[in-house]
């Protein structure tokens, strides 16, 4: 018995396919087994779409997650790429590790709260400190779903689970933690509002360095019920968008949607363009300090802010850091990695 | 008269400049052509605390650690009760005589020096720090006329060390070395009974560290990912990588590097990276101690059962938890073997010295992507950060790296359907595939439940064949890890075992047993899981002696639990208070243990060894 359940792959003709010749169908995975009506599925649609939209080859992808619901789910997308479901927390070590030894694939790491801000909080900051080229999708719910429905470290205080006292501790708000820790991409969108997230996603694909979205996604069954702060239904009556962000490849033009408003275009590190739609005026994406008090003072108001919320200028991702050669350290030939008899021989007498 | 056969020991405070000191007669000696060892016992502490520098000189290479001291330079006045004690009867100490004479350094059967140090480095330096590094260099001038230390081979290390470029320090460094020599020469009866000669060019050896030697190793096997989280007594090893790579690792062209080392967030995170590399496709390792076994321990179970490849260095040291950092141990045999929840086991290698630590570095990159699993190199505090005589390194340039079965894009186009996990050659060793090289290639690697198809399971019966795949896996690596040691004596009935730094200690024992009409045979480990020569050697022998250096005789529990040897067979001899193993300790722990008449005159004799007064 195996339960993962794949899904056929059925190739409609009439299906649009993308720059590469692919269709959406080909970046599908198996089946989710998540709960139906689950926030992460959602999420998982948006990451497909975004791919294909990007024209990514799937098989130059690696997706890594940790453990608990969201970590399933790099299952349910791109079958061609590589997985690696690690162990509970630790995702960023084995991102950094594959971003080390293959520093030319396009990686996806995907997470929960539970997985992030509790037991992985030290490898999700220091992901970010170490400015690893990866986009990291943290699955917010406030809950742990697996274990049947603890509280996580971002739930809010007053929180009611199903059954037992609500949470007294003060939430570990995510945005604001990659915010002070110097992230250069920071978002935060809603599962259930796709038009958002999926540009948000390809911008975070295409950024230089570590890009991190926190995306509130609704727990079905454990968190989804009156008097929870990440329900469907208080999320979507306290959401505030500030900052629409559609994205443009520079590959090929795709429909964009404008907004009226103010707009500021951003150009990515790979020279692709970011285009932001100000739903506030008052909100500069480009300012760290001001998108922390933004947000901040919307929380104060019990409000949710969504969008791009900051785009830094570029930071040196790990490999420019370090200085490493082009080619993939996993790829070099090992006639220019191992100096050979004659320097070990010139070496040993300095060992006189 | 004891010429090239004698030991002494050096007693200062740390942060005072005397390593470089010691370092310096340890060279010097080496260079003489003499077998020398070092052994720095020191504080983990940066400054102001006691450290001690023990030198052993033996003419036929008998190098293993005493406890025996013929000769004790005491400069720390905090320690001045115990190094007097420690001197064996007729051996010489010589002091600080800036001050009077205390009377804790009185002792009847003793000759005291007293040598000026510090007055004679005030009278001639400026400067509260060149006055307090120039004592180290005074002491080893009083050493070179006392023990006859070649001073031309002395001046020419400085003059290497210093050459051109620092000349000033070259001048205060000769001027300090003639201070103490002249004045020894001047007021002793020198040299010493106690003493040196030239013994040749020691072309052939080197004097090196096995944190260092493992390092190059690293560099040699091709290894481009090294992540870790500093510990003692690791950390030199990471620093040896950086410097090789520096050295060898440069595009001629760009200056890139050729190298990535991460310096984690901790040892949990050092893992993660080292396993996530080895995933990719990368050579990568860590250096660590027990300390960093225990927190990566979960990562080790992943590793093993999504069969990644991954080196681990544990430089043991004293447990269990902190326990002593600057102490050496082989308490994380047991740890290693089995590290991580679960049914696991663990490719582990045993290298004697610096040498071997430069191979089996080599060797265990080669292990780890064979079997796709984690290898440990098990060295400890002595191994790793003493000088060591040993053998040249060499290397040769047939070697290629063993990197298991890979599938290329080419080979991956020929396929229709990959299955990661799916053993298609019968030898328990799936194939595996680099992400990025090819659409057909992909898998989803995990630590949950996973069928032979690389699909996640639940079931039974598909839990149990992938599982039982791994540990056939793992027992037919007996096979592949390096050969036990076997020194064979002449009539022997009884075995010694032992691995690791045990070594030297043990030939020296088991030469002074034999020549005493006790021959054993010895055998040392070299990996594991244990090949089948383990199970003979041990099928020849009754009764075994197992020498390690922990307290729970862990050697001995892992060869009980796998070659089915009653535990009677084996009796067990430890030594696990932090200092590397002796020839007295373990003659003490056979002869105790021997069922022999002739044991407690033996013992005696062992006990008074050392004892006869030089002429």
């Amino acid at each position: 018995m195996t339960t993962s359940i794949s899904k056929p792959r059925v190739h409609h003709p009439g299906l649009p396919v993308n720059a590469i010749g692919l269709t959406r169908r080909d970046y599908e995975g198996s089946m989710s087994t998540l709960c139906a009506g689950c926030g992460h599925d959602s999420i998982t649609a948006a990451i497909i779409r975004a791919f294909f939209e990007l024209d990514i080859p799937p098989h130059r992808v690696g997706k890594l997650s940790g453990i608990g619901c969201s970590s399933k789910t790099p299952t349910y997308f791109l079958r061609e790429a590589h997985g690696f479901n690690a162990v509970h927390g630790r995702m960023p070590s084995i991102g950094t590790g594959a971003s080390a030894a293959r520093g030319d694939l396009v990686y996806i790491g995907v997470s929960g709260d539970g997985d992030s801000l509790s037991i992985g909080l030290g490898q999700f900051c220091h992901a970010i400190r170490r400015n690893v080229q990866m986009l990291y999708i943290l699955e917010n719910n406030g809950v742990y779903g697996l274990t049947k429905g603890q509280f996580s470290a971002s739930a809010d205080i007053g929180s009611k689970p199903k059954r037992g006292a609500p949470n007294r501790q003060a939430p570990i708000d995510p945005v604001l933690l990659a915010l002070s820790l110097g992230a250069t991409f920071v978002a935060r969108s809603f599962s259930g509002d796709r038009e958002q997230l999926v540009p948000i996603i390809k911008a975070g694909l295409r950024h230089r360095g570590f890009a991190f979205i926190d995306v509130i996604s609704p727990c079905v069954t454990f968190n989804d019920h009156e008097g929870s702060t990440k329900s469907y239904r208080f999320t979507r009556e306290h959401m505030h968008e500030v900052v629409h962000a559609d994205f443009v490849p520079p590959q090929r033009e795709i429909a964009v949607q404008y907004a009226p408003g103010e707009s500021t275009p951003v150009t990515l590190h790979d020279g692709s363009t970011v285009t932001l739609h100000k739903v506030a005026t008052d909100f500069d994406p480009t300012d760290r300090d001001a998108a922390y008090s933004y947000i901040r003072a919307h929380q104060n108001a019990a409000e949710v802010t969504t969008g791009l919320l900051y785009l830094g200028p570029g930071a040196p991702e790990m490999h420019e850091n370090e200085n490493t050669v082009d080619t993939p350290l996993a790829e070099l030939p090992f006639d220019q990695l191992c100096p050979g008899s004659a320097e070990l021989d010139r070496l040993m007498d300095r060992y006189r | 008269m004891k010429v090239n056969d004698f030991a002494f020991r050096i007693a200062t405070v740390n942060g005072t400049g005397s390593a470089s000191a010691n370092g310096l007669l340890m060279q010097a000696i080496f260079r003489m052509g003499v077998p020398v060892s070092g052994k720095n016992v020191f504080p983990s502490n940066i400054q102001g605390l006691p450290t001690w520098y023990e030198i052993r000189v033996n003419r036929d290479g008998y190098t293993a650690r005493t406890p025996e001291f013929d000769l004790v330079v005491a400069m720390n006045s905090a320690t001045y009760d115990r190094d007097v004690a420690d001197l064996q009867p007729g051996g010489w100490l010589i002091y600080d005589s800036s001050w009077p004479m205390p009377k804790a350094l009185e002792r009847p059967d003793i000759t005291t020096f007293g040598v000026p140090l510090a007055r004679m480095c005030n009278e001639a330096f400026d400067g509260s720090r060149e006055r307090i590094l120039m004592k180290n260099i005074g002491y080893v001038g009083a050493l070179a006329a006392l023990i006859e230390i070649d001073l031309s081979i002395l001046e020419q290390l400085l003059e290497e060390q210093f050459g051109t470029k620092k000349r000033a320090l070259l001048e205060s460094n000769y001027k300090a070395l003639r201070l103490g020599y002249d004045y020894a020469r001047s007021t002793f009866d020198c040299p010493l009974p106690i003493r040196l000669e030239r013994m040749g060019e020691p072309d052939d050896f080197i004097l090196i560290d096995g944190n260092t030697a493992a390092a190059l190793g690293c560099v040699y096997a091709g290894a481009t990912v090294g992540a870790w989280y500093p510990i003692t007594p690791s950390t030199s090893l990471m620093d040896g990588f950086r410097a090789f790579c520096e050295r060898f690792r440069k595009d001629p062209e760009t200056g890139k590097n050729r190298f990535i080392i991460v310096q984690a967030e901790d040892e949990l995170a050092a893992a993660g990276i080292v396993i996530g590399a080895g995933w990719a496709g990368a050579r990568a390792f860590t250096p660590t101690s027990g300390p960093g076994i225990s927190l990566m321990s979960e990562f080790i179970g992943l590793a093993y059962y999504a069969e990644i490849p991954a080196v681990f260095f544990d430089v043991q040291r004293t447990g269990p938890s902190t326990g002593m950092p600057t102490r050496t141990q082989q308490g994380d045999l047991l740890l290693c073997a089995f590290a991580s929840h679960g049914d696991t086991k663990h490719v582990l290698l045993f290298p004697a010295d610096p040498n071997e630590a430069f191979h089996f570095a080599v060797r265990a990159f080669d292990l780890a992507e064979h079997f796709q699993t984690p290898v440990f190199v098990l060295t400890d505090l002595d191994i790793g950060m003493n000088d060591w005589m040993v053998p040249r390194l060499e290397w040769d340039d047939a070697y290629r790296p063993d990197r298991g079965k890979v599938l290329t894009a080419e080979e991956l186009e020929q396929i229709r359907v990959f299955h990661r996990y799916l053993d298609v050659d019968g030898d328990f060793i799936a194939a595996r595939t680099f992400p990025g090289v090819h659409p057909s290639g992909a898998y989803f690697t995990r630590g949950s439940g996973h069928n032979k198809w690389g699909g996640y399971t639940e079931d039974a019966d598909e839990y149990t064949e992938v599982v039982d795949r791994l540990a056939n896996k793992i027992r037919s690596a007996a096979n592949a890890v390096p050969q036990p040691v076997v020194r064979r004596n002449d009539g022997a009935t009884i075995g010694i075992i032992s691995i690791g730094g045990c070594d030297g200690a043990i030939i020296e024992a088991v030469d002074w047993l034999a020549a005493r009409g006790i021959p054993m045979d010895y055998m040392r480990i070299r990996g594991f899981p244990f090949p089948a020569s383990v199970n003979a050697f041990i099928a020849e022998h009754e009764i075994m002696f197992v020498v390690e250096q922990n307290r729970d005789a862990q050697l001995r529990s892992l060869l009980c639990l796998e070659t089915g040897v009653a535990v009677e067979r084996l009796r067990s001899v430890r030594r696990y208070g932090g200092l590397p193993m002796s020839r007295k300790y373990v003659v003490d722990g056979v002869l105790e243990q021997l069922d022999d008449e002739r044991a407690p005159a033996l013992l005696d004799e062992n006990h008074g060894a050392r004892m006869e007064v030089p002429a």
